[in-house]
């Protein structure tokens, strides 16, 4: 029943990490499961809805639908990588400053794509944001917050002194 | 006694905060229910039932037992007692018992070492079943009183009927220059958090015999209720801990099933038992909208005053009660707290069918008569020529007064709301105006703050806090609420601030534990901003006090004077006069103890005295106002929406940026509604859900999601902590009717049914085209043998809120209308 | 959690190594390329191969250039690069929009072109959990005997929702299929069968290794997809249309079409060709009249069935409009200045 463990190195957040795991699993499984990182969330394990978005080398991608196997080898990461010496990427800063992170159960996935996002294009538009942020779902804030989050945190890697807009946390007067 | 100062003016309320959960949320540090892993950890499963309606003649285990891994199995003779949330629906049981009610009905369960090794035991449990005619949907449970789906019912297959009647609505009709009927259908929807419910329990075995339960629940404290009772044990032995939910809507707060199954399975096997939903078990544990069938009938004078309304409702409950009968009685409810209603009839009924059991989503049992008062009202300023706006503005009730059916009216900021959407939206240049496919519509909408009486009868408060000033300066605030997104702790932690002059983030908040935090009731109706805040800052004005005291004393000033502001406590006359915050605590700590202070809040007793009166009455009543612009391609009937303005009557914004979010939120989820989300079941081929996946339920993606213009009104409720009110359901409700009104803005059909999908624009402008009734929607209501009506006299024909004497009889209330 | 059965993993690093492993796991093997189509499908018990061999790593199956006038494309170039690719861009700028139009970002980062070209057929009886499917007695394409879409139906109606599969078919494209055997070349019409359990001439041991785009001289295609979101969803309708227009001196002026397909996605378990609506078409300068003709043709034969997403009668309605859109695209991109 159960298959002999498979070995694979990679890449984990910067750092070299070595996992065992069942060979049938999904890099999803093996991260919340084998490397205890639970900050990858999970909401139907089919590729339907983004929650599970990890990065790649670089790339996001859906992790339920990808091979722990298939990772050896490979740069894979987190939320938990995102952080740099307990300072907040600016992309996380600007999802708290803003409330862009209600429930907090899809929000390490947008920030991961956004990362992505603004890896290639550091200005993005607000389309191009949408377009980005398509392959993720959310239930809570319309999108709306994590659309003025990334332009906020864009802006401020640019080097801009950005604050959010007054219409953003308080409404149009 | 003499009082330290109260803020005059905000330091920390009204202001956008990052929350206090903000930062683990974007590290991925927070810890849901399923983020847990126990030393030796089983992991269950559920068996479901493949069929709509059955009776369960017989199951054997033995070769799922028999199963290497497997530690444990469960059928429904292992928990015979039965729970629900309300008092008077205990009719689930945590594994089906002798009948399984719907596609998806748990009938036993398995705890094996790993989920793989539980799933393939579930495929080794033999069940038989007598399989009974199924019911699809409300008319035919109507219709059909045989096989009963439950013992108990008002009447067959009807679970609930409601008869109310405020004032002779007949003769508020015979004074009427216009006389409406319309006919409405909201289809189901479903809350679709993005987490999974999950659960963990962990037993300590005798002499300790203690249970511990985690959850993603938005009600631990009636987890805690039903695992007693089902588990007979007592309710001392049992932790709940709800876990911060990612996603709820109202979809986790009943107690279900698997959180009682894996506690079970934890005081068999004597280890920790996970279990995790897949995506597919949560549209079986559902409890969202109601499909709900309505008929409303109301006489208007010229000036569109509204002379009597008559309103129908027929909602498909499902299986289970769960809270639906509060669910019907919330399809009648609110009706009268926007416009002027003088005279008022409501009948309610609720249907059992076999599918997922109906209870609260987002607005529970409101967006459903909203929809149809909103659209029916467009009509009626239609045929009065007026302008719908205006129509509005004209009629709306009055702040601090009562309505037909009693409910106490606070401050009501609809005025307001309505004048900014109007203005925003550029409405009177654009309403009747845009080319056609382009349209633009309103609608407004009200929403309790909270629920006025607890769910099962008790006269103890709604909401607690405590209180605990640490000598180093710190403040840690007990409250049984829950986190579930909406940002409950990050409340706690603001007023708490705002009362004792710190910042939010001095102040550490425990919540959502039953062994640690006061009862506070769960997160639902809309309640926990205004019931803990009010108990929050009850609890914080003692512990100021306290500290005040020892302070004045210390500063030789008086008590007037000391005032609490930047982690100081001084004299306000003379500010350099002080000391800090933790000075304080340690001097009446030293004096008196231990600084800690309790606080709780029970709303005041409604003016409503009659039977069904439990249903409506709230400390306050938060207002919406919406206009929706829409893009209605008319060669395929798409509707595309890509702005909607948005005001909301919040009383006092506590913290700015959560209020946005909230409307923002409430926005998408009824738009979604209005669009594309239904609960889409194969009648014909076993009442199987048709679509429980997140590919085929439609939820808007950023390319759907519109643009939203926010207007936060804010006109304090003195029942509200410094004047809150709800902000996370009620601006869900006026979003379908505005985007039903602007498509008929848009292309001149009326589609009085939701979800308004292309198929139903396109045979309604097909109809049109070929010179029939340009409109879609339901065609009857079934012919229902109601009760007698519960007559009660509104307050100004002389009424006290109770029923004609004797409550129901007709011939009693027309004495009583006779007096 | 929803969770894959236990499986032998191979990552062969040649074609010839990638037969190899096929020939010695035997009926139980399958290739896997994206994964995004397998695994869910895996996950739901659909297909249950004790042996997965990932053609990922496969080098002689991943580029694209230039060869002779067309365009050699590796069928492991995911979707991303597909639709990013400068020379796709350039001469096939539908194979990149169509490509670029699949399920979401985060997909098209797994997904390749064979993936999307070798895709499952769906249907809403079918893409459903094991114990889902229990509850329905099971389907004819898995596990079952009957078809509930159309009970009295001897064969399975699932449906082709590739995005990219009819837009192959419609220009023509050719794929080259490496088996045991040695090499075959299929124009991809003849890949495909109207059979939602075979819906593909391909053998189980063949591997998709090249699909040949037609050198760009003189034709043009778009692509118009249907579906409830912009995001995630399948089409419901997809029309691939391609003309080719007159060529020579003073053919621009008269705009001529010589040759024409149109070919539907979403409608059939294949992507359905309409000869009829293109013979319409040949000799007109798809004018408003040879539009209406040749969607007018399309619309009688699309047999949507309730099986997807949305109404069938509707899907079927919208044959005729998106038909229209997508000819009124073409006429437009030959003469963006004439109204």
């Amino acid at each position: 029943m159960a298959d002999a463990k498979a070995k694979i190195a990679l890449e984990l957040n910067g750092e070299p990490v070595e996992v065992a795991f069942a060979p049938h699993k999904t890099l999803l499984e093996v991260l919340r499961e084998d490397l205890g990182l639970t900050g990858t969330k999970h909401g139907c394990e089919l590729g339907e809805c983004g929650t599970c978005t990890v990065l790649v080398d670089g790339t996001p991608v859906l992790s339920c639908l990808v091979l722990g196997l298939a990772c050896a080898g490979h740069r894979v990461k987190t939320v938990e990588g995102m952080a740099e010496r307990g300072t907040l990427h600016p992309l996380q800063e600007a999802f708290a400053e803003l409330g862009a992170a209600q429930c907090g159960y899809c929000t390490p996935a947008f920030l991961l794509a956004a990362e992505a996002l603004l890896a290639t294009d550091p200005s993005p538009t607000r389309d191009d944001i949408k377009l980005a942020l398509s392959g993720n779902l959310c239930r809570c804030t319309g999108y709306i917050k994590i659309y003025e989050a990334v332009e906020l945190a864009a802006a401020r890697m640019r080097g801009e002194d950005a604050k959010p807009a007054p219409e953003t946390l308080y409404g149009v007067q | 006694m003499a009082s330290s100062k109260k803020p005059t003016r905000f330091r920390v309320v009204g202001k956008a905060h990052r929350k206090v959960d903000a930062t683990a949320k974007v590290t991925g540090v927070t810890r849901f229910a399923d983020d847990l892993f126990l030393p030796r950890m089983l992991f269950a499963k559920l068996l479901r039932s493949p069929h709509p309606h059955a009776r369960i003649i017989s199951i054997d285990t033995s070769k799922a037992a028999a199963l290497p891994g497997v530690k444990a199995v469960l059928v429904g003779k292992d928990l015979p007692i039965p729970f629900g949330i309300l008092p008077v629906s205990q009719d689930e049981h945590a594994l089906a018992l002798d009948k399984v009610r719907f596609v998806g009905d748990p009938v036993a369960a398995v705890a094996a070492t790993s989920e793989e090794a539980a799933t393939e035991a579930l495929d080794l449990i033999a069940v038989e079943y007598e399989v009974l005619r199924a019911f699809p949907d409300a008319l035919d449970a109507v219709e059909h009183p045989e096989p009963a789906i439950h013992d108990y019912a008002d009447a067959g297959n009807i679970h609930k009927l409601i008869h109310l009647e405020f004032g002779d609505v007949d003769r508020g009709l015979a004074e009427a220059d216009l006389v409406r009927e319309d006919l409405f259908f909201f289809e189901g929807n479903t809350h679709l958090p993005m987490e999974q419910h999950a659960a963990v329990a962990d037993w300590s075995p005798p002499p300790d015999g203690k249970l511990t339960l985690w959850s993603a629940t938005q009600t631990p404290h009636y987890v805690h209720r039903a695992l007693a009772k089902v588990l007979e044990l007592p309710a001392a032995r049992i932790r709940v801990i709800a876990c911060p939910n990612g996603g709820a809507f109202g979809g986790k707060s009943d107690p279900f099933s698997h959180e009682i199954v894996v506690a079970k399975l934890a005081m068999i096997t004597g280890r920790p038992v996970k279990i995790t939903l897949t995506r597919e078990e949560v549209f079986y544990c559902h409890r969202g909208r109601h499909p709900t069938l309505m008929w409303v009938k109301t006489g208007v004078k010229k000036d569109g005053a509204i002379t009597g309304m008559h309103f129908k409702s027929l909602l498909d409950g499902g299986g289970y009660g769960s809270y639906g009968v509060a669910s019907t009685y919330y399809t009648g409810a609110l009706q009268t707290v926007t416009y002027h209603v003088p005279r008022y009839k409501f009948q309610g009924a609720r249907a059992f069918t076999n599918k997922p059991p109906c209870g609260p989503k987002r607005g529970h049992g409101t967006p459903q008569p909203r929809f149809a008062l909103e659209v029916h009202l467009d009509k009626i300023a239609e045929q009065l020529g007026m302008d719908p706006a205006e129509l509005r503005l004209k009629h709306l009730v009055p702040p601090n007064s009562l309505t037909a059916n009693w409910l106490r009216i606070g401050t009501m900021g609809l005025g307001p709301c309505i004048e900014k959407v109007v203005r925003g939206s550029g409405w009177k240049q654009k309403f009747k105006q845009l080319p056609y496919g382009k349209g633009i519509g309103l609608a407004c909408s009200s929403y309790i703050t909270g629920a006025g009486l607890p769910i099962y009868w008790n006269a103890m408060p709604h909401s607690g806090v405590q209180l605990k000033c640490d000598r180093g300066g710190g403040v840690t605030v007990f409250c049984g609420s829950t986190e579930i997104g909406q940002g409950s702790d990050s409340i706690l932690a603001t007023i708490v601030a705002e009362v004792l002059g710190l910042h939010p983030f001095d102040v550490a908040v425990v919540t959502g534990d039953t062994d640690l935090t006061p009862v506070d009731l769960g997160s639902y109706s809309s309640r926990v901003t205004l019931m803990t805040g009010n108990a929050a800052i009850q609890a914080a004005e003692r512990a100021r006090d306290v500290i005040a005291r020892h302070a004045a004393k210390k500063l030789e000033t008086p008590i007037e004077r000391i005032t609490f502001a930047e982690g100081r406590v001084f004299d306000v006359q003379e500010p350099e006069r002080g000391l800090t915050f933790a000075e304080a605590v340690q001097l009446a700590e030293a004096a008196e103890g231990t600084v800690g202070t309790v606080g709780s809040y029970t709303p005041a007793p409604s003016a409503a005295k009659y039977r069904g009166a439990g249903v409506g009455p709230s400390p306050a009543y938060s207002y919406s106002a919406c206009v929706a612009e829409v893009d209605v391609d008319p060669a395929t009937g798409i509707v595309r929406v890509p702005k909607i303005w948005i005001a909301h009557d919040v009383g006092r914004a506590i913290n700015a940026a959560t209020v946005m979010g909230q409307i923002e939120g409430s926005v998408y989820m009824g738009l979604g509604e209005a669009l594309m989300e239904e609960m889409a079941y194969r009648g014909n081929r076993n009442v199987v859900h048709k679509i429980p996946s997140l590919l085929e339920y439609k939820s808007p993606t950023t390319l759907e999601m519109c643009d939203v213009v926010t207007y936060v009104v804010e006109d304090p409720d003195p029942n509200g902590p410094f004047g809150a009110k709800e902000c996370g359901q009620g601006p869900l409700l006026p979003v379908p009717p505005a985007v039903a009104n602007a498509v008929y803005d848009a292309v001149g059909v009326r589609i009085d049914e939701v979800p308004i999908t292309p198929e139903k624009v396109f045979k309604a402008l097909r109809r049109k085209e070929k010179g029939e009734a340009a409109r879609f929607g339901p065609a009857r209501f079934p012919d229902i043998a109601w009760p007698e009506p519960t007559r009660v006299a509104p307050p100004w024909d002389g009424g006290d809120g109770r029923a004609a004497e004797g409550g129901r009889g007709r011939k009693k209330a027309a004495e009583g209308a006779r007096r | 959690m929803l969770r894959l059965p236990s499986f032998t993993y191979l990552q062969p690093k040649t074609l010839k190594e990638a037969l190899a492993m096929k020939a010695d796991a035997g009926p139980d093997g399958m290739y896997v390329a994206g994964g995004t189509d397998l695994y869910p499908n895996m996950k739901r018990r659909h297909q249950e191969p004790r042996t997965v061999i990932s053609l990922i790593g496969v080098r002689e199956l991943t580029g694209c250039e230039m060869r002779d006038g067309g365009c050699a494309v590796g069928p492991c170039m995911t979707l991303s690069d597909l639709c990013s690719r400068p020379t796709i861009r350039q001469h096939y700028d539908t194979v990149a929009l169509a490509a670029g139009l699949v399920s979401t970002p985060l997909l098209r980062n797994m997904g390749t072109l064979g993936g999307n070209l070798c895709l499952d057929t769906r249907c809403n009886y079918y893409n459903q959990t094991y114990e889902w499917r229990k509850a329905i007695d099971f389907c004819m394409k898995k596990d079952g005997h009957i078809c509930w879409v159309a009970p009295s139906s001897p064969r399975c109606w699932a449906v082709s929702s590739s995005d990219v599969a009819p837009v192959m078919v419609a220009l023509g494209a050719e794929y080259v299929l490496v088996g045991p055997g040695g090499e075959r070349v299929v124009p991809a019409a003849r890949f495909y069968h109207n059979d939602g359990i075979n819906y593909l001439t391909k053998q189980p041991d063949e591997i998709l290794a090249t699909v040949r785009l037609p050198a760009p001289d003189g034709w043009d295609a778009v692509y118009h997809k249907l579906r409830r979101r912009g995001s995630f969803d399948f089409p419901v309708l997809g029309v691939a249309a391609w003309v080719k227009w007159e060529q020579g001196a003073g053919s621009r002026e008269r705009g001529q079409v010589v040759e024409a397909r149109i070919v539907l996605g979403g409608v059939a378990s294949w992507p359905q060709e309409v000869p009829e609506a293109g013979a319409v078409l040949v000799g007109t300068d798809l004018s408003d009249e040879g539009v209406a003709a040749a969607a007018d043709a399309a619309y009688r034969p699309a047999k949507p069935l309730d099986n997807t997403d949305f109404d069938l009668s509707w899907r079927k309605q919208m044959t005729r409009v998106y038909v229209t859109r997508a000819l009124t695209e073409l006429r437009q991109r030959r003469r963006p200045a004439r109204k």
